[in-house]
């Protein structure tokens, strides 16, 4: 079970904060970037470790939003339930557009573009359709019980969002030591070689990327949960897909730990562009762009990048007698 | 005599107004190592890639183990225990070679302990094993050609195509490769090879087939093929056969 230790850790340090402060502030702003981390993982294991870029990640945040919403609002559907179905409806939602892309073999930006134009679609539909609520959007009743997954402090909803991450973190590093990981990785790197060993290209695009529209599907639960409104623009608009991926690609694409890592700078540059420009509309995207072609440009393995390069150059000084 | 592994029946393909590959027939012995030769452009690639399922014949139809695959995808292929190696070498560059080696063996090993493990086991009979931890982007053109091998011998093959193993070694890297492709045949695997290096062909292959312009125009012993006019013509240009044996008897 090598390689949970440090996941280990890094959960009991996250734990810890709410116990530090009770400063709403601070437990919203880890709130987000738990939840964005979320979004990341899920993003990371199509994107980071099957080289799948989707551009449309809110395809599932948004259906996991919206089926936990509206089942609760208009069937009466207890809260925890509803989190379930919305789960599975993301899957479900990630594997009928990953069977309609690969099996029509798109690749690349190609795959990027289609992914963008279902999220787009569903966007649409959402902001006209009568069960969402159209433009009004989704409200969902405050009763503040644990039973109906709400609570009367955030701390009670930052350790559970920190409980996902850390599920996610753990599948993740087991994903990484099993065959399916191996043979994502090898589509990522060459899908043709990878056939010729046995692979089925297709199937495990398709279970990365139901696997991924979970993850993600189970943020916009989430999201739902902790904010009790939802509408077209946030539930299925491109800033969750882009946040998503900005978050793994600057934390580093294709590790464990990139995602979480990628979120926290992220959010934290957008809260200092905040209070420094006063929330000048749009300046956060600047930043975040700004970080992308640098990261891209100098480190583009990322954060996580970073840290294995500066271990590796440790180790090897030492070592050199060695050798 | 026994029915071959491997029959290739007037398999024809066809890209646009180009008939790549034109009735072409071959067969492959069990255990045996059968050579496809041929210029450049004589669409060898293109009838490996249609036996081991990445392109489709046009028409004509593969026969292996008694079964008809044609039109069966490459990954049913492999776990059917046919292998290829690719002529333009297609690691994956961002893993270990030990890595690379165990995406193979993980097709009859489920867990990634054993995988690993086995791939060390291939890496050794190919002369990998110093370089197992290394990145594979590291290796030298000899070492991804050794690569491509071993992944390939990692599924435990019945059936293995390989795709000039042997062009853009230099002659001493040839001279280490030929005793490995023999310790392939000698564990059983059946070899069909596509290769230029003549000189490897000769001491490798039992039964060779040549390939021009997408036709079969020729076959036998490596010595007979040696000697065939049509083969030389082939590759030297029409005529050459017999201006060379005219030049050959004027000097005697």
């Amino acid at each position: 079970m090598k390689g949970f230790a440090p996941i280990l850790v890094a959960l009991a340090l996250l734990a810890t904060v709410p116990l530090i402060t009770s400063s709403n502030v601070v437990l919203n702003f880890m709130v987000m970037a738990l939840l964005i981390a979320l979004v990341g993982q899920g993003w990371n294991l199509l994107g980071g470790y099957g080289g799948q870029y989707s551009f449309g990640h809110a395809a599932f945040f948004g259906t996991g939003a919206y089926v936990t919403g509206i089942l609760q609002m208009r069937y009466g559907v207890n809260a925890w339930a509803g989190f379930i179905i919305g789960i599975a409806a993301g899957a479900l939602v990630g594997a009928v557009i990953g069977a309609l892309s690969f099996r029509s073999g798109l690749k690349g930006s190609y795959f990027a573009l289609v992914t963008l134009a279902f999220a787009e679609v569903l966007r649409i539909v959402a902001s006209v359709a009568p069960i969402t609520g159209a433009g009004v959007g989704t409200l969902i009743k405050l009763d503040l019980r644990s039973e109906a997954f709400q609570f009367q402090s955030r701390a009670p909803f930052y350790w559970i969002v920190l409980g996902m991450v850390g599920v996610s973190l753990i599948l993740t590093r087991m994903i990484e030591d099993s065959r399916f990981g191996a043979y994502l990785v090898a589509v990522r790197e060459n899908e043709d070689a990878a056939r010729a060993l046995g692979v089925d290209a297709t199937i495990v695009k398709l279970c990365a990327m139901t696997i991924s529209a979970a993850i993600t599907a189970a943020a916009g639960c989430f999201y739902a949960q902790y904010y009790l409104f939802i509408d077209a623009g946030i539930a299925y608009g491109p800033w969750i897909s882009i946040e998503g991926l900005l978050a793994p690609i600057i934390g580093g694409i294709g590790t464990v730990f990139g995602p979480l890592l990628g979120a926290l700078v992220v959010k934290t540059l957008g809260e200092l562009t905040k209070l420094v420009t006063g929330g000048a509309p749009g300046l956060d995207l600047v930043i975040y762009g700004s970080v992308l072609i640098v990261v891209v440009a100098f480190a583009p393995r990322g954060i996580a990048g970073i840290f294995v390069d500066l271990r590796r150059r440790l180790s090897g000084t030492r070592g050199r007698s060695r050798d | 005599m026994t029915e071959p592994l491997l029959r290739v029946e007037n398999v024809s393909r066809r890209f646009g107004g180009l008939l790549a590959v034109d009735q072409a027939s071959l067969t492959a012995e069990a255990g045996q190592i059968t050579a496809l030769i041929g210029p450049n452009g004589a669409g060898k690639t293109t009838l490996f890639s249609i036996i081991t399922g990445f392109l489709q014949p046009s028409q004509g139809r593969i026969v292996y183990d008694g079964a008809d695959i044609t039109g069966v995808p490459p990954h049913r292929l492999a776990r059917r225990g046919i292998a290829r190696t690719f002529q333009i070498v297609q690691p994956f560059v961002g893993l270990t070679v030990r890595e690379n080696i165990a995406v193979g063996a993980h097709l009859s090993r489920p867990a990634r302990t054993d995988a690993l493990a086995a791939a060390g086991d291939v890496a050794r009979a190919v002369g990998l094993d110093a370089s197992l931890d290394r990145p594979a982007s590291s290796l030298t053109v000899a070492g991804r050609k050794r690569l491509e091998l071993a992944r390939a011998l990692a599924i435990e093959p019945r059936l293995l195509l390989l795709d000039e193993v042997l062009a853009g070694l230099n002659p001493s890297e040839i001279r280490d490769m030929v005793p490995v492709i023999l310790a392939i045949r000698d564990r059983g695997v059946t070899i069909v090879m596509i290769e230029h290096v003549m000189q490897a062909v000769m001491s490798l292959a039992g039964h060779v087939f040549v390939l021009s312009e997408g036709r079969i125009i020729a076959e036998g012993s490596p010595q007979a093929i040696a000697g065939d006019p049509r083969v030389v013509e082939a590759y030297l240009g029409k005529g050459a056969a017999a201006r060379m044996t005219a030049a050959g008897g004027a000097h005697a």
